[in-house]
């Protein structure tokens, strides 16, 4: 199986960077990053960077190496080799220094349950050493901004899913970090609460002018909240760029054929075989390709097909989504790839 | 060190607000420690006359309230792990990690609240005990001996249930630890009847439990004729005791953000 492993865009490629509290300085620098729990290999050389002021995702399968990563940059862990610096800081040499600029809300809640939401607020502003009525002026700030100021004073064990996320995000940005990491942040959240947070998260991106790293199993979400993106797979970067131009590098459609029977390698072959078509893959009864116009040749491939006597159940075709892009650049199906990562407990 | 001091004492809030809000916890918290006192006091009521002694006294209620000051806390300890467990569980301790947090004060504040407790406890049985008759003989100092005696033997064996926590992060196995290990300190301790009326072999091992170590220096101190060397050397054993217990804490707590 071939890989197309894309190098990092080294400083002197990536254009200036807007303004913001950081200067010009990159909010994220990941270089070489390598981390093995016994005998897996969970960063195989994980290198990227993030400008400030920047929304950024790491968009990846589950058990990919997404959660590792943040977990590195958060200091939750130490990196086995390669270096990595966030707001300035080396995360290794200077762990409390990057504590104090960041804010990381992970991938399951870490909230108190038996205390309210006030009081987790407050409890994370003290130990960022905030306190008095600076704090309490940031915290009723922030339950005001999240849209649970009602339940503020409430124990969280009788929150909502996605009002217990938003204390999360909160929680994370009780101290005015610089950086925000958010480990899946809207997983298991029903579509409604998730739409809600995307917008939540938009709005606090501008308003506190933080560089936020995500990561997301959701090609939607990387698709509607990041500036720009990295497809992570088995512990590598396998691209990256902004959603645009990962799709656009992926010329023309993707034409999905489903077979009515099972002649899938019969039928690779025979689409294989046609001029106007590229990248022919199979998977149970599909047959996936990519065609520079598809309007012209979605007749061809059908014609070709029944002159084979291979009948077909439906044809669809469209704009190249990043499904298509993960499956190019890895070779691989993002879905199935995402189950076959395991239950998304952990990487 | 003043980061660790002050993050401690945030910690202990944090738990003390949460268990607060549990009023079941709280009366069994404050009930449980008086049914054993009742109990047993009436159970054995009349061991003290037995042939053999060794009792230092003929009220029995007596000679079992400092011991039930430190058998009460010797349990309590032995499940202080399970807060530690929960909060492994849904992750506040990794949310904390990436604050600048001082790291000791996570798994100290767990020791210092599980201490607390038992220090609320210890005072409520010597009341009762009052009530009931029972005469603190060395006074003030006494009940001061008594009550650290009931936090020093909580922290030590609170300090091995917070790093079995760590370990296992597993509720049901730090269940069976602590049955596993409690009853048997607790029946090879003379808690509930004198040394004088155990086995040899028995009386023997006993001078290793920690648990008779606490129960020594509090019954010493509540029964006329106290023996103050011994009364030092066993709370010195218990303090040295836990200072081990803390450090093995807090290593396991390094293993678990290796695990990280």
């Amino acid at each position: 199986m071939s890989r197309n492993v894309h190098r990092t865009p080294t400083a002197s490629e990536v254009p200036p960077n807007p303004p913001t509290r950081l200067g010009g300085v990159d909010a994220i620098v990941a270089e070489g990053l390598e981390k093995r729990y016994r005998d897996v290999r969970a960063l195989d050389g994980v290198s990227f960077r993030v400008r400030a002021g920047e929304v950024f995702g790491l968009l990846g399968p589950n058990g990919a190496g997404k959660s590792t990563t943040v977990k590195v940059l958060t200091t939750l862990t130490t990196p086995d080799g390669g270096r990595a610096e966030v707001a300035g800081h080396d995360v290794v040499r200077d762990p409390n220094a990057v504590r104090r600029s960041i804010g990381y809300v992970p991938q399951s809640s870490g909230v108190d349950r038996d205390a309210t939401g006030r009081e987790n607020l407050m409890l994370q502003g003290r130990v960022q050493g905030m306190s008095g009525r600076r704090l309490r002026a940031r915290v009723q700030h922030l339950l005001d901004l999240l849209g649970i100021a009602e339940a503020a004073d409430r124990v969280v064990r009788g929150y909502s899913g996605g009002m217990k996320r938003r204390l999360d995000v909160g929680l994370g940005l009780v101290h005015g970090p610089q950086v925000l990491f958010l480990d899946e942040p809207t997983t298991g959240l029903d579509p409604e609460a998730r739409a809600a947070m995307w917008d939540e998260l938009a709005v606090l991106a501008r308003e506190e002018l933080l560089t936020i790293l995500l990561t997301t199993h959701y090609l939607e979400e990387a698709d509607v909240l990041t500036d720009r993106l990295a497809i992570v797979s088995r512990g590598h970067i396998v691209v990256e760029g902004t959603a645009e131009e990962l799709k656009g590098r992926l010329q023309g459609e993707a034409v999905v054929v489903e077979l009515a029977d099972g002649a899938i390698e019969d039928a690779a072959a025979v689409v294989r075989a046609l001029e106007e078509v590229r990248e022919v893959t199979s998977d149970g009864r599909l047959l996936r390709s990519r065609v520079a116009d598809g309007a012209r040749a979605v007749p061809t491939i059908l014609g070709a097909l029944d002159a084979r006597g291979i009948a077909v159940e439906s044809v669809t075709m469209h704009r190249p989504s990043l499904d298509d892009v993960y499956l190019h650049y890895t070779g691989r199906d993002f879905r199935a790839e995402d189950e076959a990562g395991g239950g998304g407990e952990d990487e | 060190m003043r980061a660790a001091a002050v993050h401690t004492w945030f910690m202990v809030g944090r738990q003390a607000r949460n268990l607060m809000r549990e009023p079941i916890w709280i009366a069994l918290l404050l009930v449980q420690p008086m049914i054993w006192l009742l109990l047993y006091g009436q159970l054995f009521k009349r061991v003290t006359h037995l042939p053999g002694g060794g009792f230092g006294t003929t009220s029995y209620i007596e000679f079992l309230a400092p011991a039930i000051v430190i058998m009460n806390a010797f349990f309590g300890a032995t499940w202080s792990g399970m807060a530690m467990v929960s909060d492994l569980d849904r992750d506040v301790i990794p949310r904390f990690l990436a604050t600048p947090v001082s790291r000791v004060s996570l798994v100290v504040s767990q020791i210092v609240r599980s201490a607390l407790t038992a220090l609320i406890q210890g005072i409520v049985i010597l009341l009762v005990a009052l009530a009931l008759g029972v005469r603190v003989h060395a006074g003030v100092l006494g009940w001061v001996v008594v009550l650290l005696a009931a936090m020093l033997m909580n922290s030590a064996f609170a300090g091995i249930s917070q790093g079995l926590a760590l370990l296992t992060r597993k509720e049901a196995t730090m269940i069976a630890i602590a049955n596993f290990i409690g009853l048997p300190l607790f029946f090879l301790s003379s808690t509930l009847i004198s040394f004088r009326q155990m086995p040899h072999w028995m009386r023997e091992l006993g001078r290793f439990n920690p648990v008779n170590w606490g129960v020594v220096a509090a019954r010493e101190v509540v029964l006329p004729g106290a023996d103050w060397a011994s009364v030092g050397l066993h709370l010195a054993l218990l303090a040295g005791l836990t200072v081990v217990t803390a450090a093995f804490a807090t290593w396991t707590f390094r293993v678990y953000q290796r695990q990280l």
